[in-house]
Formats: C-alpha cells, structure tokens, sequence
C-alpha cells in the first residue's frame, strides 16, 4: 500500500500519544492508496493488547464506505516489539483480505510501519504475508 | 426465519450474500443453519474446540447477545442478527 508521509506521521503520533499502551485504528483509501486515518479507542486500555469496540468498528467502517473508500488497513502499535505480527495478531486476525499494519516504537528514534495480511485460518507457515508499505 | 447480516469479511464464504434469510429459534440455531449451507463460515467463527470464537460479536436487533441469554437468544421472523468479528491483536 502507498501511505502519504503525513498519515504515517499520523499513525506515529497516536502510537506515541497511547504509551504506555497499544494504539489502534483503521486507514481507509482508494486502489491501494491510503487517504485516512480513523483512531479508534483501545478498549483494553494495554501496552499489550488492542480492542476497537465493536460499535466504533461498525461506526467507522460504515464512515468509510460513506466516504466511498475502502478498508485498506487495521492499525495498532507494539510499544515494545517489531513491527511483526505476533500470536495473538495471528489468533485474532478475522480479516484476512485487509492488511494489518504495524507500528513500533521499539526505537523511538527510529519508528517501523510494516503491513502484512492475515489470515488464522491457514497454517501457521502460511498465516503472515507481508505487504510492502511505501511511504510516499 | 430472521434475517442475518454478513459483513463484508465474511461475504466470500456465503457467495457474497449482504443478507441472509435463516431458520432457526436461537442465535445459536441460526448459526448452525449458517454453518451446514455455508461450511467455511465455521471454520471462520469457530475455535478448534468447536466454541464460537470469544471475539466473534453478536447482536440481535442492535443488542450485544452477551447481554441477553448468548447462544440462547430467542430470534424470530422480526429479527435481524449481526456477526461481527472483532478487530483485535496486540504484541501479546
């Protein structure tokens, strides 16, 4: 996916807002390009877990639709770890035709954006594909 | 038969139905409806221990199942049911 510079400066900034905890939210965007970014409260309120409550989930995804975009990614930062999914990114990935993007602060000096797609449906060989993402 | 909204993650796997008309008088009966026309919604929504997946919501008419009697809850002609898998993660 093509990311503008601002929204990923965006995302970085909500995940540094949220330490100690996790960020979440969701981008949406036209033919692979993102346009915008929709935080979302993490309803875990943990530097290990996210939740989008699932009324925010509807409301925004019904926002981007009325928008005419599409769900192009699912947010959340690591605090701590790479910009990789972890076993519950896996475990709890339902949607596996829309990328799950990562951010890290495991260097602040230096934050990661990754995408990849999920799915906990395959085997675990299988289950994380990464998406490049290019930051333009 | 109450009327079942599919979101868009799950509408490859029931042929890309928005809506589905089901049989059933609980939540839990509709799904297993779902499930034996459309078997790889299960494999979707449904741990290897056969329970429905805990992040995997529910509503009938607006209202959180886990709120009513959960697989229990009565539906019927007038009712619409929502699926709604969570987006949910975290470094663990």
């Amino acid at each position: 996916m093509k990311l503008p510079r601002a929204l990923a400066d965006d995302l970085v900034a909500h995940a540094t807002e949220e330490l100690p905890n996790e960020c979440c939210g969701m981008i949406g965007g036209r033919d692979g390009v993102a346009e915008r970014v929709h935080r979302a409260v993490n309803t875990e309120a943990s530097p290990f877990m996210y939740v989008i409550d699932p009324r925010e989930q509807m409301r925004i995804m019904d926002a981007i639709d009325d928008e005419g975009m599409d769900l192009l990614a699912v947010y959340h930062s690591h605090t701590r770890s790479a910009a990789y999914p972890s076993r519950t990114d896996v475990e709890l990935a339902f949607f596996p035709k829309t990328l799950y993007l990562i951010v890290s602060l495991a260097d602040r000096a230096a934050p990661e954006i990754r995408a990849f797609q999920i799915s906990r449906t395959l085997p675990p060989q299988e289950a994380v594909r990464e998406e490049p993402v290019e930051i333009v | 038969m109450s009327t079942v909204r599919i979101p868009p993650v799950l509408r490859p796997a029931v042929g890309g139905a928005r809506e589905l008309s089901v049989e059933g008088g609980t939540v839990g009966e509709v799904l297993e409806a779902i499930y034996a026309e459309h078997p790889t919604v299960r494999q979707q929504l449904v741990t290897d221990d056969g329970e429905l997946h805990r992040f995997v919501n529910l509503y009938v008419n607006d209202e959180d199942v886990r709120m009513l009697e959960w697989l229990d809850t009565p539906v019927g002609d007038r009712d619409t049911v929502l699926i709604l898998p969570a987006m949910a993660g975290g470094a663990g």
